[in-house]
């Protein structure tokens, strides 16, 4: 069984460790998927586990992931926005496996899914 | 909608939305009885008795951008759709009070789902807000109370560091899921 005096012994195992994590933050990417009701009716909780799943896999310390409410055009969800090099870009119709690409191609090698993209040829 | 547990994660956004400090989430079964509820509490900012008489009207929001809100219809669908019942509890600056009962076995009962999961997902993408999470079945229960795990983990370290994030996911299967076997 899991007990709270393993999150403490925990807590003191990670304590040097948090300091050069907090270092990383100058490059880093932000991303957000929409968790509103239609995001969430659309399976956006699927899409968002596979994004930290997969920056989980990757040790991408520098990516933030956080959920945001409804971004406004329901019909496109689940949608995910990545905020990358001062730009901003705008993921649709997301599925758990087009999340993994996108932390792939995009966030870890720079090149943006554009098929996914809104507006991009697979939508 | 498709799972019990979705339902749950939206109307506790609407409780991080009302600013709540602490959202108590609470899964009840009684399989003897072949009935279930499921309660979301919070102490947000509450809202009026003529916001509160409308609330269940998919035509009613608080959003700006335009005039759909279903939610809570959705919620009180799910439970008025499966022989269970819906009330919604309110008042300004004291919080809001939500709770659907279901009956078990009723052939359009939607199932739980992953609940485990949503529950992860409150906890550690909202580090504001404390959760007390709790399940029941026959007798057993479980909790999981954010305030506790804080005390224990300290300030500076977050839910959401992965080692702390796959301590989480272990000990709500422990307290949160496991109690259910499956049945939900």
């Amino acid at each position: 069984m899991k007990s709270l005096e393993e999150l403490r012994a925990l807590r003191d195992k990670m304590k040097s460790q948090t300091d050069n994590r907090s270092v990383a933050a100058e490059n880093e990417t932000v991303i957000k998927v929409g968790m509103a009701t239609c995001g969430i009716a659309a399976g956006a909780r699927p899409v968002l586990d596979a994004l930290l799943d997969e920056a989980d896999k990757r040790h991408l310390h520098d990516v933030k992931i956080s959920q945001t409410g409804c971004i406004g055009m329901c019909r496109m969800e689940p949608i995910v926005e990545v905020f990358k090099g001062g730009q901003k870009y705008t993921y649709v119709l997301m599925t758990p496996d087009k999340a993994r690409r996108v932390i792939a191609e995009h966030v870890v090698n720079g090149n943006v899914c554009t098929d996914y993209l809104i507006g991009g040829s697979a939508n | 909608m498709r799972e019990l547990a979705l339902n749950i994660l939206d109307i506790a956004e609407n409780s991080l939305a009302a600013g709540a400090k602490l959202v108590r989430i609470a899964v009840e079964a009684d399989f003897g009885a072949d009935a279930m509820s499921i309660s979301i509490e919070d102490d947000g900012k509450g809202m009026s008795e003529e916001m509160l008489a409308r609330v269940t009207d998919p035509f009613t929001t608080t959003r700006t951008t335009r005039k759909v809100g279903m939610g809570l219809p959705l919620f009180k669908y799910s439970a008025e759709s499966a022989g269970g019942e819906f009330s919604i509890a309110s008042a300004p600056g004291k919080g809001t009070r939500v709770r659907a009962t279901y009956r078990i076995g009723h052939v359009d009962r939607m199932p739980l789902g992953d609940f485990g999961g949503v529950a992860l997902q409150l906890v550690t993408m909202n580090p504001h807000t404390d959760f007390l999470i709790e399940a029941a079945a026959d007798g057993q229960r479980g909790a999981l109370d954010t305030r506790e795990l804080r005390e224990a983990l300290g300030e500076d370290i977050p839910f959401d560091a992965p080692e702390v994030r796959s301590f989480l996911k272990e000990y709500i299967r422990e307290n949160l899921v496991d109690i259910f076997g499956g049945r939900l």
